[in-house]
């Protein structure tokens, strides 16, 4: 498997505080990682770090294989990173990033929500950028709602819209920020599901989430973070089920204090659901 | 033609300059107190209860703030003497325009200021066994008063500049004396250069000191500032 | 002025008022309000423009024309209307050696005070998109130029309209001081009326009502705009 992402010795403070401390942590192609830890962990900073929302502090960011940004000599000798805004921008268009408030342009609908930077950046003629917009409109499931405008939908709706707008320039990578956090309890699931699709179809994604249903069900690799490092890493079932280090099973205690009976669907039955919608 | 600038004539005539800064001072300070007892009153009317109240407060407010400032100050100078029989003066008709003036503007800063405290507040009081004169005196006004001093700072600036709509009926405020030294004096350059300096010298620090205002209210509250 | 015994002993003095021979000069008066459209009109055209540029600067911290924005916004934003309105009639002329005529000269003092607002109700448009814009702008990649033209200007200048309409408002009623320069504007108009007929009550109560009920038509289009587009919003 080739390497979309690597990180290494990513550092990121701001004044005296250090939220990240040096976190190692390489995605494959078609690979999906998921992110979990406290709040304040810095599973955000790490993912906004990672298309350059904010700039790492220390560190260094390869997309592709591709290193991100100069490396120079600051006056003390020691090797800092240099980014242009330029080559950032660049960057951004290989990495596709979904937030947890949506952050859907609501002056345009869905459908120019979704073709705005594949015409203005890709240099798409409005009929190519319409037809790719109609087919990541398709993959989240709302192709119907390509004339509505953001507010007139659900929050699940504008998050799947969000979701195309991000698919729509073909990044090498998927990044999730809690995409599930900031919606009503019942609006999850679709979303989820969608998300689910897309990991199916060999996307690769780097997903911050509370949603450990979906991280075991779903993701390859689980990465507990806390406090700036990753703590314990590892498959769904090492890390979610078989925690090694204390801090991990903590944390997990807290988040699985209550249960449900696990639904009886069968792994088949599962997986339709995403297209039945 | 390069002009050659001479300020020596201001410098010998610095006393009649602050004596009309002197003058525009007291005007605004009078109407500024006058301005936000009005205001307050008709702030407590607009948010009032009672539809008859809140149709004074609105009428008030609307009727002032829709007539330019100088069209009012002329108006009440004509008309001060006819409705209340006072010999008519340019200080009065000037304290009393710009008062009112104000008190229209502030109205709407009280208003907005009690609009801002959260119908929990309200709720909290009354469930207290709070009247509404209560509830407004102790915990709706103490709250709003803190959130609205920047806009009143912003208010208190915007009246010092109304100030000077007192020179056309020869109240000898500020611009007014500016106006006599410049005819006067035939340089007019010099003179109204000197009197815009005067003004920016004393508004721009206030206004810095609403905008740091303002900052310290909004973290108080809990926003954020943005960038 | 007929006397009402009654009141005599209150040193009220009973006013005869009389509007209708101020109505015959309304023409007069409408006149001077063309006057006044005009030169707010005239004051608008410069002050738009000049604001909204030095609005982004302001906002996107414009490397070295920062500091000439935030001298000149601070400057104009606490200059005194009046003050500049006689700079430029009595002072600019002298500095030039060349002679302005009123409108002219109303019309830059005023156009320069007002671009300040302007500028400031720009910064506040911008301001007021939600970071998430930006972010979600930059996240796909959007250089700046494009983030501003597609993403965040439509969305600021939805959100100024209403507040652009309080400023013609404002201007509209600073205009109301050029007649003090001698520029025929309404209130000017109404001084020469009211001293050819001797009537300034009534003459300036018909003014009071004429600048009332268009700056409240003003306010009511800024009020329904307002609520119109904060519906589309949602």
């Amino acid at each position: 498997m080739s390497e979309v992402l690597r990180l290494e010795g990513l550092t990121k403070s701001y004044g005296r505080t250090t939220v990240l401390k040096g976190i190692d942590l390489t995605v494959h192609r078609g690979e999906t990682v998921c992110l979990i830890g406290a709040s304040g962990s810095g599973k955000s900073t790490l993912l906004r770090c990672v298309n350059f929302l904010g700039y790492p502090t220390g560190g260094r960011v390869y997309l592709e294989g591709k290193l991100v940004g100069q490396e120079v000599a600051d006056r003390s000798g020691a090797k800092t990173m240099r980014y242009r805004e330029s080559e950032l921008c660049a960057v951004r268009t290989h990495v596709g990033m979904v937030f947890q408030q949506f952050n859907l342009f609501p002056h345009m609908t869905v459908e120019e929500n979704v073709m705005i930077a594949p015409i203005k950046i890709r240099g798409l003629s409005r009929e190519d950028a319409r037809k790719r917009a109609e087919l990541h409109l398709q993959r989240v499931g709302i192709p119907e709602k390509a004339k509505a405008y953001p507010g007139q939908l659900s929050g699940g709706q504008q998050q799947r819209v969000a979701i195309a707008r991000a698919l729509a320039m073909e990044p090498a990578i998927m990044l999730f920020d809690e995409a599930t956090s900031a919606l009503d309890p019942e609006l999850v699931g679709e979303v989820l599901l969608a998300m689910r699709k897309l990991a199916q179809e060999g996307t690769t994604m780097l997903v911050v989430t509370h949603e450990l249903g979906f991280a075991y069900n779903v993701a390859q690799r689980i990465v507990y973070l806390h406090e700036g490092t990753i703590h314990e890493e590892g498959t769904p079932e090492q890390v979610l089920v078989n925690p090694q280090k204390p801090r991990t099973q903590e944390f997990l205690r807290g988040v699985t204090t209550f249960r449900m009976p696990e639904p009886k669907l069968a792994p088949a039955e599962q997986s339709n659901r995403g297209e039945e919608r | 033609m390069a002009y050659i600038w001479n300020f020596h004539f201001l410098i010998q005539l610095g006393p009649l300059l602050l004596a009309g800064l002197v003058n525009t001072i007291k005007l605004w300070a009078v109407a500024l107190s006058c301005g936000l007892a009005i205001g307050l009153v008709m702030g407590i009317f607009r948010t009032a209860p009672s539809a008859i109240l809140r149709g004074i407060g609105a009428v008030y407010v609307e009727s002032i703030r829709n007539t330019p400032g100088l069209v009012l100050l002329i108006w009440f100078f004509y008309a001060l003497p006819i409705l209340t029989g006072v010999q008519s003066s340019a200080w009065l008709a000037a304290v009393v325009s710009l008062s009112l003036y104000t008190g229209a503007y502030s109205a709407e800063i009280y208003r907005a200021g009690i609009a801002s405290i959260e119908v929990g507040q309200w709720e909290a009081a009354r469930a207290l066994g709070f009247g509404y004169g209560n509830q407004m005196r102790y915990v709706v006004l103490p709250q709003a008063l803190m959130r609205m001093i920047p806009a009143f700072g912003n208010r208190a600036i915007e009246l010092a500049k109304a100030t000077t709509l007192a020179s056309t009926i020869a109240f000898g405020e500020l611009l007014y004396t500016a106006k006599t030294i410049a005819e006067d004096q035939m340089r007019p350059l010099e003179t109204y250069t000197v009197v815009t300096l005067i003004f920016t010298a004393i508004l721009l620090p206030v206004s810095y000191a609403c905008v740091w205002l303002e900052r310290r209210v909004a973290n108080s509250n809990g926003g954020t500032p943005r960038e | 002025m007929a006397l009402a015994a009654g009141k005599e002993n209150l040193g009220l003095m009973p006013y005869d008022w009389n509007f209708s021979i101020v109505l015959r000069y309304l023409p007069r008066l409408l006149e001077g309000g063309a006057y006044t459209i005009a030169l707010s009109a005239s004051s608008i055209a410069i002050a738009a423009p000049i604001g909204i540029f030095f609005g982004i600067v302001r906002h996107q911290r414009i490397p070295y024309l920062l500091p000439i924005a935030v001298i000149y916004i601070d400057f104009f934003r606490t200059s005194v209307a009046l003050v500049l309105i006689c700079w430029c009639y009595y002072a600019l002329p002298v500095l030039l050696g060349i002679n302005l005529d009123t409108f002219t000269a109303v019309t830059i003092a005023i156009g320069l005070q007002s671009s300040a607002y302007m500028a400031e109700l720009m910064r506040a448009g911008m301001q007021s998109v939600s970071l998430g814009q930006w972010e979600a702008a930059r996240a796909l990649g959007m250089p700046g130029h494009i983030r501003l033209r597609y993403i965040i200007l439509p969305q600021a200048a939805v959100r100024m309209i209403p507040l652009f309409f309080l400023l013609v408002i404002e201007v509209v009623k600073t205009t109301t001081l050029a007649g003090v320069v001698t520029y025929p504007e309404i209130v000017y108009e109404a001084f020469r009326v009211a001293t050819d007929i001797y009537r300034p009550i009534e003459t300036f109560t018909i003014v009071g009502l004429i600048c009332f009920v268009f700056l409240f038509t003003l306010g009511r289009v800024a009020r329904w705009l307002e609520r119109r587009f904060a519906v589309v919003e949602r």
